[in-house]
């Protein structure tokens, strides 16, 4: 079938042929850089707009119109406002450390796009740890808020940005022992191996009832992590204008929040690899003729399109629940969600153990 | 039971959040009821709600005859001063002196549309209309003089 990995394969065979080695390295390197960037630039255009149509579906409303056909066009001109607009810096602000917040926010985005498999043998670096390096790079994300927060000099932007640290520390248990279920289940942390381990069957199916109960811990535990609602208390506008950017415009302000829709994207591509088998076509174990027209839609249809029910799930969240209070918060996560995602491990241990799965 | 009790909660949580995941993915997939106006676009064709109070106006009969005594009620009733009522002595022709409105001065730039003074008026005479582009570009197109001239008040209305 036609995949992303020919197009990198046969680039890979013309470089090797025209360049010696190192060079060969250094501008695949370099070409990886510019697809990312311009994947986060397709990704924020289309997942804004995707936000503001969802969202307007859902509270019967029509959403943007007026730009381009039928309002699609709407975040282009947003950028380019984005774009012309002046990025302040207050005078009381940490002057440094206010401008670097911004950039590690889209670096650790960047980072976590590294073990990501797009398609079928596509992907920028699969290290044999992938897992643990999504999980682990993931918590950084707080240290560009924690900075932004502290940096801005402003009450607000501090209070927004201590509640984003108390919520993230305390997610990342549940998101880390959710994935856990699925480590217990494949044995192996690589996402290669993790994705074709789930040829005969998605997770969420092979793994019965203790992955279905993982995938929903995890959908909440990274909208927590991504300080969406209802976890947006990091930014709560009726209660801290903005949160920790209150006092950002202008193209500091569109990082953060190109960083928040990429890192929506990221943790909903990494549920996808976990629970719905990333690039892998929806195969039933025996029924050969069924599995064979799957393999007919390209690998990458099948990973972006999981990948996009995740986040419109995510937004379906955001615009149908109410915001949550800080202990209330709290309390889903300390006395909910941590104490069934252990339980949740143990049996899906012992499934694995004795080999209950499919 | 404390085991029974935490079982409950969650299923209660989980049931109660789908109800409302339900409800919005109904909404999600039913683009007919979108409530939202098209206004500049739908000028033509817009349907104003009953309860929708644009300005206070006195509506007047065929013959130029309006249901307004000069009691006063509305200017009394408005919170900010917006009606003020400027009434005149008629003769009738039994020789009795008898009030009416010389002026009903409306200012509308003050008006918070709150509809007191049609609840205060005793005998219907003004009512909410459901115009609503109001700007002007003079301040003093906005004071209003709700009575046509040479208007009179309709027979029966005391």
């Amino acid at each position: 079938m036609w995949s992303f990995s020919y197009i990198a394969n046969e680039i890979h065979e013309w470089l090797s042929k025209t360049f010696n080695p190192t060079w060969t390295l250094i501008i695949e390197m370099v070409l990886a850089g510019v697809a990312v960037i311009g994947l986060f630039a397709v990704l924020g255009l289309i997942l804004v707009i995707m936000e503001r149509k969802v969202s307007a579906w859902i509270q019967i409303r029509l959403g943007p119109n007026r730009v381009g056909p039928k309002g699609m066009m709407q975040s282009m001109a947003d950028t380019v406002k984005l774009m012309v607009k002046e990025g302040l810096t207050p005078t009381g602000a940490d002057k440094i450390m206010f401008n670097v917040a911004p950039v590690i926010a889209m670096i650790v985005a960047m980072l976590l796009l590294a073990p990501i498999a797009f398609a079928k043998n596509f992907q920028l670096w699969d290290l044999n740890i992938g897992v643990l390096y999504v999980s682990c790079v993931s918590s950084l994300m707080v240290i560009s808020i924690l900075m932004a927060g502290w940096s801005s000099n402003n009450k607000y932007s501090l209070l927004g940005a201590m509640r984003s640290g108390a919520q993230i520390v305390s997610y990342e248990l549940s998101a880390g022992l959710s994935i856990l279920t699925i480590i217990v289940f494949t044995g192996d942390l690589q996402m290669s191996k993790i994705i074709a381990s789930q040829k005969t069957g998605w997770w969420i199916f092979k793994g019965h009832i203790p992955a279905l109960i993982a995938f929903i811990t995890f959908l909440i535990a990274v909208t927590a992590e991504t300080n969406r609602a209802p976890f947006d208390l990091a930014e709560a506008e009726s209660e801290l204008t903005a949160g920790f950017h209150t006092e950002y415009s202008g193209m500091k302000f569109a990082l953060f929040f190109l960083a928040e829709y990429v890192n929506v994207f990221i943790v909903c591509a990494i549920g996808a690899t976990l629970f719905l088998g990333g690039w892998m076509p929806f195969h039933i174990s025996t029924w050969t003729g069924f599995n064979h027209v799957m393999d007919y839609i390209p690998s990458s249809i099948w990973f972006f399109g999981k990948t996009f029910f995740l986040i419109f799930v995510i937004m379906w969240f955001r615009w149908t629940f109410p915001r949550l209070r800080i202990d209330q918060l709290l309390n889903l996560e300390w006395k909910y969600l941590l104490p069934i995602s252990m339980i949740n491990l143990l049996v899906a241990t012992l499934m694995a153990m004795m080999g209950w799965h499919f | 039971m404390f085991i029974t009790r935490y079982i409950k909660e969650v299923w209660g949580a989980v049931k109660s959040l789908t109800t409302g995941m339900k409800r919005t993915l109904y909404y999600f997939t039913h683009h007919k009821e979108i409530i939202t106006e098209q206004y500049p676009d739908n000028r033509d064709t817009l349907v104003l709600p009953d309860r929708f109070k644009g300005e206070v106006v006195m509506p007047h009969n065929e013959s130029n005859e309006h249901r307004c005594t000069g009691c006063t009620a509305c200017e009394l009733a408005c919170p900010n001063g917006t009606i003020k009522v400027i009434t005149r002595f008629d003769i009738t022709p039994e020789g009795k002196k008898k009030k009416a409105i010389d002026k009903l001065v409306y200012h509308l730039e003050l008006c918070t549309m709150c509809g007191l003074c049609i609840e205060a008026c005793p005998s219907d005479a003004i009512k909410m209309a459901q115009t609503f582009e109001h700007s002007v570009f003079d301040r003093n197109k906005l004071t209003k003089v709700l009575n046509n001239p040479d208007s009179k008040i309709m027979e029966g209305v005391e």
